[in-house]
């Protein structure tokens, strides 16, 4: 079985796991690792690397702006806010 | 290179400059400086599930257009990455930058390295970029004493990161880079680089090593040097700091430092061990940007001469004064000003001399009380002279119409009404007399009052004709033009 670093893992996507978790996930994401050296075993040389399996290229649209829907819907979903923004655990960098 | 105390330092510089454009780079909120907060939002800004970006085509070419004044390679094909991080400034946790296809790669920008004295043309060099990419702005957080506020306005705002090789060799080059750098873009219309409104934002690394190593020292990074002189100043006391470690016996552990510009110190913000693990890949919501021969070279088309090409022009081309040419070509609007005006009268030292001094000066009274960096001043439009306007007023003095004198209180009527030249002047009662019958007369009189001034310049001394000059000038209280008094003046001492 191909291992993962659950601990890591976890902590990268700010979760709390606990043991039991840590076991069903590191066994579940290991089985994912795995499939993808079932697709690294195809050959293909002679393939142009690429991002995207559609053609397409340039979706782009003009630099026009229209007005946004503002604070009041922006913060709908926010559990605080103060002065119409907002409010988090102070965070320090 | 600058060395310090036996040690070198090498610098280099990671530049964000947000785009001047309309709307958000996926999207069609507006962005603008001074909005109230979190105005400049919707469902995409937010990262609303459900959401999709849509590439801006402005910012995409304008960002080309900074790769083509700076001599960069733009790929034919570019792409767009996620980059994950949980940081309350981005809704979605994670910002959409370019990782290994960015729009532009290498390239270099002139920096002009201090003269040895302000009249003089300093030393010119290339420092190497490495890549400029093009990616959204971030929120902006205040931090208050029981938490932190986030507003959203300037997330998802089109924002190019330009990164330098370590090309730079000390505080002084760091701060000829960033102006440099500043006055290109400006000068293109691509950003008004404003660091007090975050337009143009700059991080650095930094490191030491004893003079004549080639192995790099670990390197430092700097944040939070919020203005041209500030990455001056946070080099400056980084390398200090360094090589003071060094010398107590001390190793430099990689590190984040951040930039206190009122206390003048760097402080740690935090060690490698945290180093953040981006998890870049490719973002499956845009596609890759395909660049013609056509685009670019259409791109190419509505860039202007860069300010130092401009400079060393109009030093060729009309032998204007290196300090003259140095403010003129640091700002489009005043080389665009200079340029109009020597179309409509053709003396271009009298030009530039009274838009770099006389113009300015007004400027700068009507600017005064608000900290401006070289380069941020207030517009000229603000003065309400035209090109036009002073281009007549240098032709009048030309003329023989107005002395220099006079010239300078036309320009400040000018600006205090708003009139031109002519009517300014006329208004004042200032126009020299070049009637040469009446000057001739004043003249006669000057030389009977001044006998001694006669004698002694017919023995030989030159200076004395300033004597009746002078008669001359008070009796028409300054508005004989100067040129034609010499000349009615030796003419009458010659014929005795």
């Amino acid at each position: 079985m191909e291992h993962i670093d659950i601990g890591y893992t976890a902590k990268l996507a700010r979760l709390e796991l606990s043991k039991d978790e840590q076991e069903l996930y590191s066994a579940q994401l290991g089985r994912i690792l795995e499939y993808f050296h079932v697709l690294s075993s195809v050959d293909t040389s002679g393939v142009e690397p690429t991002a995207h399996a559609n053609p397409l290229h340039n979706v782009l649209r003009e630099d026009v702006a229209v007005p946004g829907f503002g604070a009041g819907p922006a913060l709908a979903n926010a559990p605080q806010q103060r002065e119409d923004q907002v409010l988090v655990p102070r965070v320090i960098e | 290179m600058a060395s310090v105390d036996g040690y070198d330092a090498v610098i280099g510089l990671e530049v964000h400059v947000q785009l001047g454009t309309e709307s958000k780079m996926f999207t069609d909120a507006p962005y603008y400086f001074g909005a109230s907060p979190n105005e400049l939002t919707n469902p995409v800004v937010m990262g609303m599930p459900g959401t999709l970006p849509v590439l801006n085509k402005r910012a995409i070419e304008k960002t080309i257009q900074v790769g083509l004044m700076l001599g960069c390679e733009i790929p034919q094909v570019s792409k767009w990455d996620r980059k994950h991080y949980y940081y309350p400034d981005m809704p979605k946790n994670y910002q959409i930058s370019q990782y290994d296809q960015p729009l532009c790669l290498g390239g270099s920008v002139e920096i002009e390295l201090d003269g040895p004295s302000r009249n003089v043309m300093g030393e010119h060099r290339r420092v190497s970029l490495t890549r400029i990419h093009l990616e959204e702005d971030v929120g902006k957080l205040t931090h208050v004493a029981d938490g932190s506020l986030v507003d959203y306005n300037r997330a998802g705002a089109p924002l190019i990161e330009i990164v330098t090789e370590p090309d730079i060799f000390s505080p002084e080059e760091a701060f000829a880079f960033l102006t440099s750098l500043r006055n290109t873009l400006q000068n293109a219309g691509i950003s008004d680089c404003d660091m007090e409104k975050g337009q143009m934002r700059c991080d650095a690394n930094v490191s030491v090593k004893p003079v004549g190593t080639t192995k790099l020292g670990t390197k430092v990074e700097l944040k939070n040097l919020n203005s041209i002189s500030g990455v001056r100043n946070g080099l400056r006391y980084e390398i200090d700091r360094q090589i003071r470690e060094l010398k107590a016996g001390a190793t430099i552990v990689q590190q984040t430092r951040r930039w206190d510009a009122e206390a003048g110190v760097t402080s740690l913000m935090r060690t490698k061990e945290e180093a953040q693990d981006y998890r870049y890949f490719p973002d499956p919501d845009l596609m890759p940007v395909r660049i013609s021969e056509d685009w670019k070279s259409q791109l190419a088309e509505g860039l202007p001469e860069l300010p130092f090409d401009r400079q060393r022009r109009y030093m060729a081309d009309y032998s204007l004064p290196y300090t003259v040419t140095s403010v003129l070509c640091s700002n489009r609007q005043l080389s665009v000003f200079f340029e109009e005006a020597i179309r409509q009268h053709n003396n271009p030292l009298a030009i530039a001399n009274l838009i770099t001094n006389d113009l300015l000066r007004e400027l700068g009274a009507a600017s005064s009380g608000s900290e401006v960096e070289d380069g941020e001043r207030r517009s000229l439009d603000s003065l309400g002279v035209s090109a036009v306007g002073v281009a007549d007023l240098v032709a009048m003095v030309d003329k023989g119409v107005l002395s220099n004198q006079m010239a300078k209180e036309v320009l400040s009527g000018m600006i205090a009404t708003g009139q031109s030249a002519e009517a300014v002047a006329e208004a004042k009662g200032l126009r020299q007399s070049s009637d040469s019958g009446e000057i001739e007369a004043i003249c006669r009189q000057a030389m009977e009052e001044n006998p001694k001034a006669v004698q002694e310049f017919l023995a030989g001394n030159e200076k004395s004709i300033n004597a009746i000059k002078g008669r001359v000038m008070k009796a028409t209280q300054g508005k004989a033009n100067p040129t034609l008094v010499d000349q009615v003046l030796r003419k009458l001492l010659a014929s005795g």
